[in-house]
């Protein structure tokens, strides 16, 4: 049943357009902060340090069907960094502007954790250490079916804290899926306080997971090139994770690296200057 | 039951090749060796890592597999609770999760191996669906119906080895979500599920020899709760008694007094389960039981001492 790592090679993306890719997370951004005005509280923060990431996943790394379905799988296991993976399943026709619209209110369907069941929400999360373990689970069951999908599975670094993350990476390793490559939005910040004060002995990163049996690296992790390049480099043959370094609240300079921003949403003056920003940074 | 299970699965699984099986460093009972033998990719060890087990079978389910979780009952639900809940139950994925030993089968190996709450716990959890079985046979039948349902996520509560048989000839078939009569009477019916039947049954033919009409009903079905047959049950009997291996928090005796109450029946309903307490005493599993109150002697004479 195990393939070559050749044969689920990611192909090549000799067409990656860097300048779209910023346009749309630009665009991403200032959606979400849209949003951020419609209700008390959301991650904003959280969701600002993988815009990259997950835009590299959505519009570069997962392949489609000919139906034009998805044919590669992705869990958000950091839950709470949903909002773009919302705002990007909105651009892409899966999710309505109404439902954007409606999000965390009466009648609508979109809470502030991804709920299994609603269209382009591949696995329930929000509780943090369920998604690598999910993923690994839909790795192998792929595998055993004799298909290449590949399932992408993006974690916050503070998940890596919880016992059955490294649970899931010992026993995805064991079972060598390498159809399973996980993103680990290093943004160094838990809800509490900097991770590399409080827990030192959590790094380093890279060297644990390859002794743990996975192929590592770390990059940029708003750098989509980057990460793209390392996906296609990839020796195979085993599970991958990019530590990908990252900026919580990336983008908005009062957000940035500011613990309270995990859960606070910008007031009226705080969302036009942060508009103000994302927009001049794209000029 | 262990044993049934195994080569109930091992069948199934033969034809099947959606149905896999992830236990935690528990050994392949029976037939199950076999299948791991016969299927290795479909045999999953995750050595002692209960969390993995679970979120890798919801996984598995997600991606059109039908994979069972195996291992002890205390540690299918209560080491991995949190992704039992959030990763089947709220995702509501066909998976089968094994306790084997529930209850206090395991006596020697201490309150760390009794699954006293399992029942109250499985059952608390939305879309879950709880299954009891009392003997080899019946376990059978449970099996071929967790293997090929579309429903949700199922607690399968197994006994070990060795069990009695009080089904193969019984004139009800198991139906998923329905008591069984294995005896028809009419003045006193005793419910029971799991191992703890035998006694069940001893306690019945004692009560027959002194001239009571008794029936026997196997409630294999935890949840969803049989409400009609329970109805059903308090009406046409002249007392209900129920024997349950749970703790009474959360046990089938409180539900179908709380049934009782909501329908007005006036039936008396006698309750025997474990007490609320842990056990620190070691022996047989019988002595257990019967230190907690559960013996063919205690309850037969309280039946006695209230009929």
């Amino acid at each position: 049943m195990h393939q070559t790592a050749a044969s689920i090679n990611v192909r090549r993306r000799n067409s990656f357009d860097a300048k779209a890719a910023r346009e749309r997370c630009r665009r991403y951004r200032r959606r979400i902060l849209d949003i951020s005005q419609q209700v008390t509280a959301l991650h904003v923060a959280p969701a600002f340090s993988c815009v990259e990431i997950t835009d590299a996943i959505y519009h570069s790394l997962k392949r489609r069907k000919s139906d034009g379905s998805f044919l590669d799988a992705f869990v958000m296991s950091k839950g709470h960094g949903c909002m773009i993976q919302y705002v990007i399943l909105e651009e892409l026709g899966v999710l309505t502007r109404r439902d954007l619209d409606l999000y965390c209110q009466p009648g609508g369907r979109l809470g502030a954790h991804p709920d299994y069941g609603t269209p382009g929400i591949e696995a329930s999360t929000g509780s943090l250490g369920h998604g690598m373990g999910i993923a690994t689970g839909q790795a192998y069951a792929e595998k055993l079916k004799g298909t290449d999908v590949i399932i992408y599975c993006v974690l916050s670094d503070g998940e890596f804290q919880e016992g059955s993350t490294w649970e899931a990476i010992m026993m995805a390793a064991n079972l060598r899926v390498d159809n399973l490559i996980a993103f680990m939005d290093y943004n160094d910040f838990g809800g509490l306080e900097r991770m590399s004060d409080g827990h030192k002995a959590f790094y380093p990163l890279v060297p644990k997971a390859e002794a743990f049996g996975w192929e590592a690296i770390e990059v940029d992790g708003h750098n989509e090139e980057a990460m793209l390049e390392a996906v296609s480099n990839r020796r195979g043959g085993r599970p991958m994770l990019l530590v990908c370094r990252t900026i919580k609240g990336k983008g908005v300079s009062y957000m940035e690296n500011v613990p309270i921003w995990h859960y606070r949403s910008p007031n009226p003056e705080e969302y036009r200057q942060g508009l103000k920003e994302l927009d001049e940074a794209a000029r | 039951m262990r044993n049934r299970f195994a080569d109930t699965f091992y069948q199934l699984g033969k034809t099947d090749s959606r149905l896999c099986v992830v236990v935690a460093d528990i050994s392949p009972a029976g037939s199950i060796a076999k299948f791991r033998t016969e299927f290795p990719n479909r045999f999953i060890n995750t050595g002692v890592a209960e969390q993995i087990m679970i979120g890798m079978v919801a996984g598995m389910a997600q991606r059109g597999l039908r994979p069972f979780a195996y291992t002890i009952a205390t540690f299918t639900l209560y080491r991995p609770f949190e992704m039992v809940r959030d990763d089947l139950c709220y995702q509501n994925l066909p998976v089968t999760i094994v306790g084997i030993g529930g209850g206090v089968t395991y006596s020697t190996l201490g309150a760390t191996h009794h699954a006293q709450e399992d029942i109250a716990i499985a059952s608390a959890i939305p879309n879950m669906s709880v299954i009891a079985p009392c003997d080899p046979a019946e376990t059978e039948a449970a099996t071929r119906w967790c293997a090929t349902q579309e429903r949700g996520p199922v607690y399968l509560r197994l006994g070990k080895a060795g069990e009695p048989d009080f089904t193969s000839n019984a004139d009800e078939k198991f139906i998923f979500g329905k008591l069984r009569y294995l005896r028809r009477g009419s003045d006193i019916c005793i419910l029971a599920y799991g191992s703890i039947m035998k006694m069940a049954v001893e306690i019945a033919n004692r009560l027959q020899e002194q001239g009571r009409s008794v029936s026997i009903v196997s409630i294999h079905t935890l949840k969803p709760l049989d409400l009609e047959g329970l109805a059903s049950a308090l009406s046409t009997h002249h007392e209900l008694v129920v024997i349950e291996e749970t703790s009474p928090q959360g046990s089938l005796g409180t539900k179908i007094k709380a049934l009782a109450y909501e329908l007005g029946a006036s039936c008396p309903i006698r309750c025997f389960s474990l007490k609320d307490e842990f056990i620190h005493n070691y022996g047989s599993h019988d002595a257990l039981l019967a230190s907690h109150g559960l013996s063919a002697d205690a309850i037969h004479s309280a039946i006695i001492k209230s009929g």
